[in-house]
């Protein structure tokens, strides 16, 4: 025991004396909470809209001036060719063109249809869709504005209640996701380079021929990345509830417990990682360029996961932040009970259980 | 130059030798490449909807019959009370919960007016917004047609406005042609930004740049060895990366090739200065790699991949300008798609030169022979 002791604090002041990695562990979380909280929207606004108006009437001036009047566009009215918005879209100083026909308000008020077209530019077709729909929306409120009032005799109204977040937080879905993402790259790149580290530098040898258990070895070298990383999630809940005013509905101590888990299943890939590679770049290169995509597409918090092909759902279910995800969303944002979240807590745990096998497998206890 | 050439024989050697490095840059890039574009898909397809009808009335059940035949909701469950419903919202299995009131056909009768209860999970707030919108739709369409059924008339609304709209370059707004040339200048990023930042950090941290040290080696000489072999891995990669594209994705350039091979010829010398950089202002590998990695991460949710640049905060947009990355996909997307010629993107050749002179003057500057 005391073995351990020693240990451990040797490999604490590995740990403390790199400061610059220290100062980034803190950093991620704090940046991307702030990127994803103040500077990241999937809302689409200010787009540059062309008016091209043949007619230049009463009612298609009162309809531009509608547009100009909601917030999501920049318009600007021109006399240009209709064969020169292709020239403006490739420039990309345009997004969409909105073209009036000659006898647009003639049509709208006599002949009782008026056409009118948008052209978007489909290379971004996010954009190109949220604007025919804003256009939409905007010329249906302007019809019903000029027609003489037509009342529907029965009317079915809906009545919206917005559950776990009245006030339309936009935060609320990415913080579970920042959460499974830094943890799981930052604590996996940790402890991907703890044994291969000292593989490559020779100090293993030293530790070999030593009267300590390759199991101590192991969880000597996880220990102080276990309480880094209860710290840093630590950091991540204090910003989310005091700068972007996300409360915690559920038990913290369950969602502490949880968090560890899940740390101690990242900490396990790392160690499995390390002691099946045989160079630090190798094994940084595999925890962080190769976990990093992955990691940000089937954790499911920017891109929803039932949407995707069977095969990449199947594929989901082995990555250790996807459970998280769901555990945190339930037990922090829902206020839900360990009963909701037992299926989650025992993947995990199979999840840590197998890794950990693997990593113990590996560790040679003879230099090549 | 005869210098040159020797450091560049040593570079490319030390590359080839690893052959487990080898495969992950050029097999690594590829298949994400072919995987991920599949799988990162913002459309909502379908909203999983779970009905409480307290009425079960010939209105209530032709109002969900009609949602179930929208072909935006999956009904998942009928239930018989709303605290039975919520728990698939609490499970995941339902995103929203559709409660007809009791007597919801003799009130709407008699007072012409029937409030439903839409209650939805709110935490995913595009979903949310989306779901709440297909509800709204087809209850409208539902009210319209409620007069027929009962047999009252109605007159069409003077004016109608008929809205017909085209998408240029991608008619049927698919996602893919969006992502694809994004995520290959990603991979770019990432292959080029990590090999280059781990390289000189390598060297100092085995203690083989000591023997570098004592040569006559000129600063820029030793940077160039570095940069060129991860260039010319950088190209391979990136030519790959669109024959992938055309052969999986149908995603040929509708531009010219010179313009996009100048533009990667250029990103990749101000992509690797970067990562130079970072590895000569760095003292160990694992450091390198998480000063790289978080530098990653911003250029990666800065760069516009996923959500528009556009509609960032003035102070967000002034860090996307200053971001390499965010240059390179603008331009990709509008070379690949649009087929812009050189002239409608000469302004960001500008500031990609001008990043790949100040990042690699900088890294050349900040490499010191004596430590």
């Amino acid at each position: 025991m005391k073995q351990l002791l020693v240990f451990i604090r040797k490999e604490f002041f590995h740990v403390f004396r790199d400061k610059r990695t220290l100062l980034i562990m803190f950093g991620l979380p704090v940046a991307q909470i702030m990127l994803f909280g103040f500077a990241l929207t999937s809302e689409v606004k200010d787009i540059t809209l062309m008016v091209i108006d043949h007619s230049r009437d009463a009612n298609s001036q009162q309809l531009i001036h509608k547009i100009k009047s909601s917030s999501y566009f920049i318009v600007s009215e021109s006399s240009i060719d209709y064969n020169d918005i292709e020239d403006s879209f490739k420039k990309g100083t345009t997004k969409c063109a909105l073209v009036f026909p000659a006898g647009f308000g003639n049509d709208l008020r006599h002949g009782g249809k008026a056409q009118l077209q948008i052209i978007a530019d489909g290379s971004d077709p996010n954009t190109a869709k949220t604007v025919v729909n804003y256009i939409t929306a905007i010329t249906t409120a302007y019809q019903q504005e000029i027609s003489p009032s037509q009342q529907l005799p029965y009317v079915i109204v809906p009545e919206s209640r917005m559950l776990y977040n009245e006030e339309g937080n936009g935060s609320l879905n990415f913080i579970p996701g920042v959460m499974a993402l830094v943890l799981m790259i930052v604590c996996t790149a940790l402890t991907s380079v703890s044994v291969v580290r000292e593989k490559e530098l020779g100090t293993m040898e030293i530790l070999l021929v030593s009267p300590f258990k390759p199991l101590m070895v192991l969880i000597a070298k996880a220990i102080p990345y276990l309480v880094l990383s209860l710290l840093n999630f630590t950091l991540i809940l204090v910003l989310a509830v005091f700068v972007l005013d996300v409360g915690i509905k559920g038990s913290i101590l369950l969602l502490f417990m949880e968090s560890m888990l899940f740390i101690i299943t990242c900490l396990s890939f790392g160690l499995m990682i390390s002691n099946t590679t045989n160079s630090q770049q190798t094994a940084l290169l595999l925890s962080m360029m190769g976990l990093m995509i992955p990691t940000m597409i089937f954790t499911g918090f920017m891109f929803p996961i039932e949407n995707m092909p069977k095969i990449f759902q199947l594929i989901s279910n082995i990555i250790p932040s996807r459970w998280y995800f769901l555990i945190v969303k339930s037990v922090m944002l829902k206020g839900l009970g360990f009963e909701y979240v037992w299926k989650e807590t025992l993947v995990l745990l199979g999840m840590t259980t197998v890794l950990l096998t693997i990593a113990l497998k590996n560790f040679k206890t003879r230099l090549s | 130059m005869k210098v040159l050439g020797y450091l560049l024989k040593k570079e490319f050697r030390q590359i080839f030798r690893d052959k487990t490095i080898l495969a992950m840059m050029f097999a690594m890039p590829i298949i994400q490449l072919i995987i991920f574009p599949l799988a990162m898909n913002f459309d909502v397809k379908s909203i999983n909807l779970a009905v409480v009808d307290n009425d079960h009335s010939s209105y209530s059940r032709q109002l969900i019959a009609k949602i179930g035949a929208s072909g935006y909701f999956k009904i998942v469950a009928a239930e018989p009370s709303f605290q039975r419903a919520i728990t698939y919202i609490e499970r995941e299995k339902a995103d929203v919960v559709l409660e007809i009131p009791p007597n919801f056909e003799s009130n709407l009768i008699r007072e012409g007016k029937q409030r439903v209860g839409v209650s939805v999970d709110a935490i995913n707030g595009t979903k949310a917004a989306i779901g709440g919108n297909y509800l709204m739709t087809v209850i409208t369409d539902f009210n319209k047609n409620i007069p027929v059924n009962i047999g009252g008339n109605m007159t069409p609304a003077a004016g109608i406005i008929d809205i017909t709209y085209s998408n240029w370059f991608n008619p049927l707004a698919e996602y893919r042609f969006y992502i694809v040339p994004a995520i290959l200048v990603l991979l770019l990023t990432l292959i080029g930004g990590f090999m280059s930042a781990l390289n000189i950090v390598r060297e100092k941290e085995v203690g083989t740049i000591e023997q570098i040290n004592v040569t006559p080696i000129q600063k820029w000489q030793f940077i160039l060895g570095k940069l060129i072999p991860f260039w010319v891995v950088g190209m391979i990669v990136f030519t790959l990366g669109l024959l992938v594209a055309w052969g999986i994705y149908g995603i040929w350039p509708v531009g010219s090739f010179v313009t996009l091979y100048v533009f990667a010829a250029v990103y990749l010398v101000a992509l690797l200065g970067f990562g130079l950089l970072v590895s000569t202002y760095t003292n160990n590998q694992l450091q390198a790699m998480f000063v790289a990695f978080f530098f990653m991460m911003i250029f990666m949710l800065m760069s516009g991949l996923f959500t528009a640049v556009d509609s960032m905060p003035p102070w967000a947009k002034v860090i996307a300008n200053l971001t390499p990355v965010t240059h390179f996909i603008k331009v990709i997307r509008m070379i690949v798609l649009k087929g812009s010629g050189l002239a409608d993107v000469q302004m960001e050749l500008l500031y990609l030169a001008l990043f790949a002179i100040v990042l690699n003057g900088w890294a050349i500057f900040n490499y010191r022979k004596t430590s």
